[in-house]
């Protein structure tokens, strides 16, 4: 197990942000917590990175305690966060090269791991820029790039493709792939569907700081059906499989309807009420 | 180790891509000092056996470490309010320790750089400064209490503004009130020994000593390495509450 949480607690004044949270995540998986804004995502990732200390609540990485040592556990750590960090007055090469200072890495390793990532990154050609010159998906790029130079066991991104157009959030999911395939384990926040749907091995839904479902994407599906049909009425139906679907659909009359599969939008609505973005 | 050098090379390089502002700016307030009390307002003046130039001189060095000191408390807000390197660093497998005195390497590294400043100005204007073993001392001392305080403020403050109200009450008074351009020993009683305690104080008498060759006292010396101690842990503290 790289990644184990029990029963995480986190108090703010007035609110509980995280709720009796338990997790896990293995090595080479990637995890997606996925939620609406202020479900307690960001907190579960700050927490478990140790910039926000815990009420409660205990957790291992790869068999070491985050909370009691730190320091330890930070060296198996990476962790791009939702806001992006960069020194804009380094260059690109400076950015990385801090961060490897940071983590102790030797100067040779610095050199050939920098080339390496930069390359990676698509980065190559930008490395003696200033890091402001950059545009949004190149700094989420770098970002990444950042947080991986150090060989960390388990990953956790924050809302890595924020405000990306599609075609930069597809590029950078090709990397997260590649970080994945390399043993790499990921814990990933988003609030997109499709990036949770795409990328993750398992999903864990998150709502008022509480777990209120997790498992497979195929195994999430399954609890509303492979099907769906949404009325212009605003009414949504789920069936086991498009033909059922297609029969309910066409017996309603004349009303018109939209025949589509299900997706994990339906199963969190299903369990919440309300939609995730 | 590794995490203090990563910090200090960090401030190292943007002190150098910003090198020429960096000693701009620590040229132009004490030049507009020297002219202003030294050339202007105390050509004619004597303070004891010394020209006023000769007493101003060491206080304005002294002043400079105060000021220069704080000037890594921008850069700090900076790194957390603006760029978010501070929250990079603090998921870093840095000690504490590391970070406070990374940081305060940087402010002694620009305190340094001011006294060059300055001294090439007195010289310019005439005025050689005797720089012996205690004259450094009190210079690295002054520089390491300052910075360490406002380590410990900026790590405190809510956001840039409230730091910069911060440095109205800090280092405005400190540095009109701390023995830089008048000896504290001509207020009254009531002023003037509140006054002496003043870390400011006690750093423009050990480098005003040491530049006028007078035998060192020990007693600025002791203050200043309480109050860096003092400060150093307070500096400590404040990067664990700022984990929240």
């Amino acid at each position: 197990m790289l990644l184990q949480v029990e029963k995480l607690v986190k108090d703010y004044p007035g609110v509980r942000a995280v709720d009796q949270l338990d997790l896990t995540l293995e090595a080479g998986e990637v995890f997606a917590f996925l939620g609406p804004n202020g479900a307690g995502k960001s907190t579960t990732i700050r927490i478990l990175t140790n910039l926000t200390r815990p009420s409660s609540g205990q957790a291992w990485i790869d068999g070491v305690d985050v909370f009691r040592r730190p320091l330890a556990a930070k060296r198996l750590v990476g962790l791009a966060a939702q806001t992006i960090n960069l020194d804009n007055d380094l260059t690109v090469a400076e950015n990385l090269d801090f961060h490897a200072r940071l983590y102790g890495v030797g100067r040779a390793e610095r050199r050939r791991r920098s080339a390496e990532l930069l390359d990676y990154t698509g980065l190559t050609e930008r490395a003696g820029s200033l890091t402001r010159e950059l545009s949004g998906g190149l700094r989420r790029r770098l970002t990444l790039a950042r947080a991986i130079f150090h060989r960390p066991r388990l990953l956790f991104l924050d809302e890595p493709t924020a405000g990306l157009d599609p075609e930069a959030r597809h590029r950078l999911w090709a990397l997260v792939e590649k970080v994945r395939h390399d043993g790499v384990g990921v814990f990933l926040t988003t609030h997109y569907i499709e990036e949770a749907e795409h990328l993750a091995n398992r999903v864990g839904f998150i709502n008022h700081g509480r777990r209120i479902a997790q498992g497979s994407v195929p195994e999430l599906l399954a609890r509303l059906g492979s099907w769906a049909v949404a009325w212009t009425g605003g009414e949504t139906k789920f069936f086991p499989d498009q033909e059922a679907a297609r029969v309910a659909a066409t017996a309603a009359g004349g009303q018109g309807f939209n025949l589509r599969p299900v997706n994990l939008e339906d199963v969190f609505l299903s369990l919440t009420g309300k939609k995730v973005e | 180790m590794s995490s203090f050098a990563a910090i200090y090379w960090r401030e190292i390089i943007l002190l150098r891509h910003r090198l020429g502002r960096q000693l701009a700016a620590a040229a132009v307030t004490p030049l507009l000092y020297l002219l202003t009390f030294g050339y202007a307002l105390g050509g004619h003046l004597k303070v004891g056996d010394h020209s006023y130039m000769e007493f101003l001189l060491p206080g304005l060095i002294a002043m400079a470490g105060l000021t220069q000191a704080f000037s890594i408390a921008s850069e700090v807000n900076i790194t957390r309010f603006y760029t978010g390197i501070f929250e990079e660093i603090q998921a870093s497998p840095t000690h504490p320790l590391a970070y406070v005195l990374a940081e305060v390497a940087s402010g002694l590294t620009r305190v340094f750089l001011a006294v060059a400043v300055i001294s090439l100005t007195g010289w310019l204007g005439g005025f050689t400064l005797a720089m012996g073993g205690f004259f450094w001392l009190a210079v690295f001392l002054n520089g390491f209490t300052f910075s360490a305080l406002a380590l410990a403020l900026a790590l405190r403050v809510r956001s840039h503004a409230d730091q910069g109200i911060l440095n109205s009450f800090v280092i405005t008074p400190m540095a009109f009130l701390g023995g830089t351009f008048f000896p504290v020993e001509s207020l009254p009683d009531w002023l003037g020994y509140p006054l002496r305690l003043l870390p400011l104080t006690q750093a423009s008498r050990a480098i005003r000593a040491a530049c006028l060759g007078e035998a060192p006292s020990l007693t600025p010396f002791i203050a200043l390495s309480l109050t860096s101690v003092i400060f150093l842990l307070l500096a400590l503290q404040a990067v664990g509450k700022a984990r929240d």
